[in-house]
């Protein structure tokens, strides 16, 4: 066959054929892939409040709380069988060293931390990726806010006693701050 | 054309990152570890082939004028369905790569080939075309990534040969290790070239 002229018509003709056919492919992909995607985003999250409260069955129900600005915190109130095994709440801060990034902590029913799982960040190789592991983010393990003066975690540098990672102490900041800004929006009205 | 000749020119000859230094944005960002570097190699691989078949099949119909916004409609639609099947299957890669799936659409290498070769040769020749570049393209992300890893973190496709807590060489994970190591490739890549 050959080449076809550029006249109006064959333009609009190839484009529009070329252009239905790419959206009917798409809209059959988007159609079958649509269920995993949502099984594989709600897995991710089940799998952070499984991490940070090992006590957990079932959500008993979400609520999402507004904070400054636009932005919003989720808070998952947890079920063992009928019993309350705590909640999980979705933080973020936007003091990290590269942004904002987001953390899962778990408290358990006493308002104690039971643990904290970092959900996406963009922190520095090898300095802020520290606070993923376990030596940094244990020592918040147990810990109660609420018993800290002016109910705030704080490092040490600050004057608190948060044991910061060498040279990463504004992620190590920043880690506070969703820390803290998780329990103030859990106090406010998650945990009732 | 030989077809294996057209097959592996993508590898050393006409590799796409060494030798065309194309597509060299992606390279540079992701490739801060040898499995990054495959996952998004053997996502443009997929991308290459499949709209380097397409647009062979559909070159006598799009007049001339209009061909550069039919083959962005074709590479951005297998893009996206490359991007919604990673999402579904591969979530935690898919996490990894971000936002660079969607930017294959803008990786010079795609149109560049749809334009230099697709739009002129038979769909087989295309094919395999795409196939070669697509894998020279991979080829060169993972020894990036790989050395990037092994200088930066101590490790290999995840497994760490160093002490659990002990430190790479940190500059290798960040940006300007990534530019040290593609400039040494391209310099090592030319010698091989020149000497053959």
């Amino acid at each position: 066959m050959a080449k076809r002229e550029s006249s109006f018509k064959n333009m609009a003709m190839a484009l529009f054929v070329i252009t239905a056919v790419a959206g009917l492919a798409l809209a059959f992909v988007y159609s079958v892939t649509k269920e995993p995607i949502a099984i594989s985003q709600k897995a991710k999250i089940n799998n952070a409040i499984k991490m940070v409260v090992p006590e957990f069955e079932t959500i008993s129900d979400t609520v999402v709380m507004p904070v400054e600005g636009k932005d919003s915190i989720r808070i998952h109130r947890l079920l063992k069988g009928t019993e309350k095994s705590g909640v999980a709440v979705e933080t973020y801060t936007d003091k990290g060293f590269s942004g904002r990034f987001s953390l899962m902590v778990g408290f358990a029913p006493d308002g104690s931390i039971s643990n904290i799982e970092v959900l996406e960040h963009k922190e520095t190789p090898g300095l802020g990726t520290k606070m993923a592991l376990p030596a940094f983010k244990d020592q918040f393990k147990g810990l109660k806010i609420s018993d800290l003066p002016g109910e705030k975690l704080k490092v040490k540098k600050d004057g608190g006693s948060v044991d910061a990672i060498t040279a990463a102490t504004i992620s190590s900041r920043a880690f506070c701050d969703a820390v803290n800004r998780a329990y103030e929006t859990n106090k406010k009205g998650g945990n009732q | 054309m030989n077809q294996w000749n057209n097959f592996t020119k993508g590898f050393l000859r006409e590799n796409p990152i060494l030798v065309l230094l194309l597509g060299t944005c992606p390279t540079l960002a992701v490739t801060s570890s040898a499995i990054n570097g495959l996952g998004m190699g053997l996502a443009t691989t997929f991308v290459l082939f499949m709209s380097n078949i397409f647009i062979s099949v559909v070159k006598d119909f799009v007049p001339d004028k209009v061909r550069i916004p039919a083959f962005v409609v074709v590479i951005a639609s297998f893009v996206t369905i490359v991007d919604l099947l990673m999402q579904a299957y591969t979530p935690a890669l898919s996490n990894q790569l971000g936002i660079f799936i969607p930017l294959i659409v803008v990786n010079c290498i795609v149109l560049g080939r749809a334009e230099a070769f697709a739009a002129k040769n038979n769909v087989f020749s295309s094919f395999i075309d795409g196939l070669g570049m697509g894998l020279g393209f991979t080829m060169a992300l993972v020894t990036i990534g790989g050395i990037r890893e092994m200088l930066g973190a101590g490790s290999i496709f995840g497994y760490k040969f160093i002490s659990e807590t002990a430190d790479g060489i940190l500059v290798f994970i960040l940006a300007p290790g990534a530019f040290i190591t593609l400039g040494f490739l391209i310099a090592i890549l030319k010698k091989i070239n020149k000497s053959s």
